[in-house]
């Protein structure tokens, strides 16, 4: 009798649709459970209840669908399947594989086909790193499988109690078969299940102190983001930010890289999809795509699935993080998130707050951010989730709601610049705008691992570029010619770092990728050559002679050669020839 | 089929209909007038008390006496190959005269979203005979291109000009054109018409129209119409498709219309909250299918209102888009036709286009260097204003007047003028060879040694 009960409740029937959120009544509901509506079995997930009303959104087009069609609580929420066969994936918002998706229901995405993340019929080998008799945690790692040329470690889910191994098993398995008995009965296969709106528990979150090396000169340069840190890219469109967050997939030195394309462009995520198999991870030479999870929820397919797409992405970077790996997620764009919270907060009928944005907004911007981090996991060991959210400003313009609150949560800033990107300074990112507040923390890092003089000669860009932003006032009102002569010199070297340093040909075989190394190698060239300059003016060598030195000119060139070291020689060499004869000329 | 007779409110478009039966969200819906006449209309809200209708047409002659049929069915067109050389109306009725479409298929306007895992990757590089263009801004197939223009410039020239020269260069393959206008004056209309039939553009085209004085609310559905048509043309007979969609300012006006009618909460300047997914799933309906031999290439027109870019129409249209070609008032006014600004114009997908295997090995850095040199050129303008020429230093006179080159011979051309690709580029070289060597930093020692005029012309001498 009680049994049906239950059953009963967990029935409902439609009572309104209008657009991706519709009512359901006598349904027997809790907030954010995953439900099934109408004949076809559309997934939604309750997000407000009311009286006898349950509002749900759906995660699939609602045409044709009618009022008295039954809705089913399936008492779950919205989780995604974690297990070996991630890594290459590309899933839609809510971790339906786009390319399962392909075979059951042809080129255009048709709706209440289900499909499970992870492949259940797959078998892995499982090689036990524990034994009979050994007391495990949650979270402990219960043995490996080689998912791509990246190790996946099975672990005991976090939500658990500790137990002891009685059985292990080693063997080629399915996620779904037992691999692991405990003393007390429990039986666990490779497979485990996690609420994506719920943070995965760790052992505790520390401070970052190591650089997430990306090879953008800009990037690691000027405005380095840490491993476990949050960075914020906003721009208008067309300045850049996909082409970042791709690069920043592609070269990032991160182990595991999850991105999310959220409500953005098909193409793009297509030119994703082809380039990345054909790319090679500059570390280990395995193709790119062996490390990374796409999730791609385009802006025409479902907006409440857009919503969930970033949850999704960050879970699945959780589970990695957990299994002691550096990942770093991109979410293009989180402007595409926020704009679904308002979509369907509208159509709630919630009271708007600022630009129609839900009041909520904050507060989920700065949960989503917060999942960011190293850590110690459950296991001891140390992983990290870096978070880099593009942001798509109205008309570029950095005060409205979405970036502010992602600007009040996030360490590293780096703005986008339409200004820049017209006369095709690649990255555009505006150099006085942008910020890290990193820089303290790697300090040390720099010091030790590029050289002990390389945070003085940052510095000293810094100063430069600032300095020319200063004298290009002047020079707006009376003419470089009207400069004193030292300045001038200053107009000169900041254009070289401007167009030798900052400037990175994202398409270029060589420069895409540019490492510590040489970064430091070429700033250091551009510094010489000032030296010499500031020396050469003191000893009355004219600017224009200055400028004039012909050896600079081949320092661009420098970018474009692999093995660059015997022509930076020589170019430095030649500098310092050309300087000594303007300076005994003088 | 049942009719009810319990309209109980109308407002603007909207009729609402009480006591039904389950109805279906999104289903066509007839209301029959006293005399007989039919109006088609489409269910925006739907629950057990009320059923909200939006009409595509006037509600004009509707009232509490008017029946109500629900078809059963969401709205579907009637598609088939006879539709090529065929004017239909905004609702997708002919109207040239001739009969009916016959249909092969009946499909759904809505569209469903292509899997991104089946888009085949835009590669094929489109020729459109305009430097700024091909030069900089390359289109390639499968790309959704818009042109942002503004009242009073040559917009309409613009997108004519790139329907009649589009080709993909050696290749021979089936096209077509489908050409939606909505809310565009009769004027214009016939101005676009008469080209066609000029250039016998429209035995290969499919026109809708919806003119400036038909109702506003068929607008909504007339892109729809007209991509659906294109899907089929492109991935059912595989044609590759251009898509002209104009105004779609228009559009977002009567998407705003009904907006308000609803009583809705509007979003920035009063449009809906929802612009960016309504927008998306009108411009995503562009590209290839991986196995599918047709493409759908989309070139929206919009006016920007007061010339503002940051409008939420070409604000969201940006952020959605492939790219955008900026139509510029200033060079308008210095009689440069097409006035098409290059600073703010990009095309995303240009470098999957471009390059060796598809125009010339130069491409990019040649763009690149271009778009360098003019943009500083055009910032010095401003100085010189003020200090004038003789306090620049030779370097920037050199690039102001690179400017000036580069709008007087790259820019500037003719209505009926196609430059092959070749063109583009060697004139891109012969403009930048005004500049000294080193100075084209962009671009790397062995192009300029094999492209630049100076070094062409030594090595022939040679």
């Amino acid at each position: 009798m009680k049994t049906e009960k239950t059953k009963e409740a967990k029935k409902g029937v439609l009572k309104r649709i209008a657009g991706p959120v519709v009512t359901a009544v006598n349904l027997d509901a809790h907030m954010y459970d995953v439900v099934k509506v109408g004949k076809e079995a559309l997934m939604g997930e309750v997000i407000k209840i009311q009286g006898d009303n349950t509002i749900i959104q759906v995660y699939e087009d609602t045409s044709g669908i009618r009022p008295g069609e039954p809705v089913i609580n399936t008492g779950l929420s919205l989780s995604v399947e974690l297990g070996p066969g991630l890594l290459t994936s590309i899933y839609d918002g809510i971790q339906r594989p786009l390319a399962v998706l392909v075979e059951k229901m042809g080129n255009f995405i048709e709706r209440g086909v289900t499909a499970p993340g992870l492949s259940h019929t797959k078998k892995w080998t499982f090689k036990p790193l524990v034994k009979a008799g050994d007391k495990i945690e949650p979270g402990s790692i219960l043995g490996e499988v080689q998912e791509t040329n990246i190790v996946h470690r099975v672990m005991l889910p976090p939500n658990v109690k500790a137990g002891v191994v009685k059985t292990i098993r080693s063997g080629d398995f399915t996620i779904d078969e037992i691999i692991c008995i405990l003393e007390d009965g429990r039986e666990y296969p490779m497979i485990q299940r996690w609420p994506v709106r719920v943070p995965r528990p760790v052992r505790e979150k520390k401070n970052p102190t190591i650089p997430l090396i990306t090879g953008q000169r800009i990037l690691d340069g000027l405005f380095p983001i840490a491993k476990g840190g949050t960075a914020a890219i906003p721009g208008p469109f067309g300045s850049g930010k996909t082409v970042t967050q791709q690069q920043l997939a592609k070269w990032s030195d991160a182990e595991i890289v999850v991105y999310i394309g959220c409500g953005e462009r098909g193409n793009e995520m297509t030119e994703v999809l082809t380039e990345f198999p054909s790319l090679e991870d500059p570390k280990s030479g395995k193709p790119l795509m062996e490390r990374t999870v796409l999730i791609a929820n385009t802006s025409n397919m479902p907006v409440a699935a857009r919503e969930a797409s970033v949850y999704t992405g960050i879970t699945i970077a959780e589970y990695f993080r957990d299994m002691g790996y550096d990942v770093s997620l991109m979410a293009d764009s989180t402007s595409r998130w926020a704009e679904a919270m308002r979509e369907i907060s509208s159509r709630l009928e919630e009271m708007p707050g600022e630009e129609g944005y839900p009041a909520y907004l904050a507060a989920r911007l700065s949960e989503f951010y917060e999942r960011a981090g190293l850590v110690e996991t459950l296991n001891g060991a140390s992983g990290s989730v870096s978070v880099i959210g593009a942001v798509s400003p109205p008309g570029g313009d950095f005060s409205e709601p979405v970036t502010q609150n992602t600007l009040r949560i996030v360490k590293v800033f780096w703005a986008l610049d339409a200004k820049l990107s017209q006369r095709r300074h690649f990255p555009a990112i505006n150099w006085l705008n942008s910020y890290s507040l990193y820089l303290d923390a790697l300090h040390d890092w720099y010091d030790k691992e590029v050289s002990p003089d390389w945070n003085k000669i940052r510095s000293w860009a810094m100063e430069v570029l600032q300095k020319e932003a200063e004298l290009q006032e002047i020079v707006q009102l009376v003419g470089s010619d009207a400069l004193p002569e030292s300045e001038q010199v200053t107009i000169e070297v900041a254009r070289m770092i401007r167009e030798i340093f900052l400037q990175q040909n994202a398409y270029d075989a060589v420069d895409t990728f540019c490492d510590m190394k040489k970064q430091y190698d070429m700033l250091k060239a551009i510094k010489l050559f000032a030296d010499f300059a500031y020396a050469a003016q003191i000893a009355g060598v004219s600017p224009s002679q200055i400028i004039a030195v012909k050896a600079k000119n081949e320092l661009p060139q420098i970018k474009f050669i692999k093995d660059y070291k015997p022509e930076l020689a020589k170019i430095e060499k030649e500098m310092d020839a050309e300087f000594n004869t303007l300076r005994s000329a003088a | 089929m049942k009719e009810y007779r319990t309209i109980t409110k109308i407002a603007g478009p909207l009729v609402f209909v009480e006591k039904t039966e389950p109805i279906a969200y999104q289903e066509l819906v007839n209301v029959v007038l006293s005399d007989g006449t039919i109006k088609r209309g489409q269910v925006l809200d739907t629950s057990d008390e009320l059923v909200v209708v939006q009409i595509f047409e006037t509600t004009t002659g509707i009232g509490r006496d008017s029946g109500v049929r629900f078809t059963g069915e969401t709205i579907k067109m009637p598609v088939g190959h006879e539709m090529l050389g065929r004017i239909l109306s905004g609702g997708g009725k002919p109207i040239d005269g001739g009969p009916e479409i016959v249909p092969e298929k009946r499909l759904d306007i809505t569209g469903a979203a292509i899997n991104p895992y089946a888009r085949g990757m835009p590669a094929d590089f489109i020729q459109t005979g305009i430097s700024t263009i091909d030069g900089t801004n390359t289109l390639v197939r499968g790309q959704k291109l818009p042109i942002f223009s503004a009242a009073g410039l040559p917009h309409n020239n613009v997108a004519l000009q790139i329907a009649r020269q589009a080709k993909v260069p050696g290749s021979t393959e089936n096209f077509a054109v489908v050409f939606a206008a909505m809310g565009i004056t009769k004027e214009e209309a016939n101005y676009f018409m008469q080209d066609f039939e000029r250039t016998g553009a429209l035995e290969r085209a499919v026109v809708f129209l919806n003119l400036a004085d038909d109702p506003a609310v068929e607008r909504i559905i007339t892109p729809r119409l007209a991509l659906t048509t294109a899907e089929y043309l492109a991935f059912e007979l595989g044609m590759h498709v251009l898509v002209i969609l104009t105004d779609m300012t228009n559009y977002c006006e009567a998407l705003r219309q009904i907006g308000a009618a609803r009583e809705e909460v509007p979003g920035r300047r009063g449009y809906p909250g929802y612009m960016y997914t309504d927008l998306a799933c009108i411009y995503e309906r562009a590209g290839m299918i991986k196995g599918k031999k047709g493409s759908v290439t989309q070139i929206p027109i919009l006016t920007m209102p007061g010339d503002d870019i940051t409008h939420p129409i070409p604000d969201l249209t940006g952020y959605i888009t492939e790219g955008q070609i900026v139509v510029s008032r200033e060079l308008h006014r210095k009689g440069i036709y097409p006035p098409i600004n290059v600073l703010p114009s990009l095309s995303r997908l240009m470098n999957l286009g471009i390059g060796k295997g598809h125009t010339r090995e130069d491409h990019k850095k040649v763009s690149d260097q271009m778009y360098a040199g003019y943009a500083e050129g055009n910032d010095l303008r401003g100085l010189v204003a003020i200090v004038g020429k003789d306090a620049l230093s030779e370097r920037d006179r050199l690039l102001l007047e690179f400017a000036d080159l580069f709008e007087n011979r790259f820019v500037r051309q003719g209505y009926d003028e196609d430059r092959t690709i070749e063109d583009t580029l060697n004139l891109g070289w012969e403009i930048l060879s005004t500049l000294p060597v080193e100075q084209l930093t962009r671009i790397d020692r062995d192009l300029i040694n094999k492209y630049h005029p100076k070094f062409r012309a030594g090595a022939k001498k040679e």
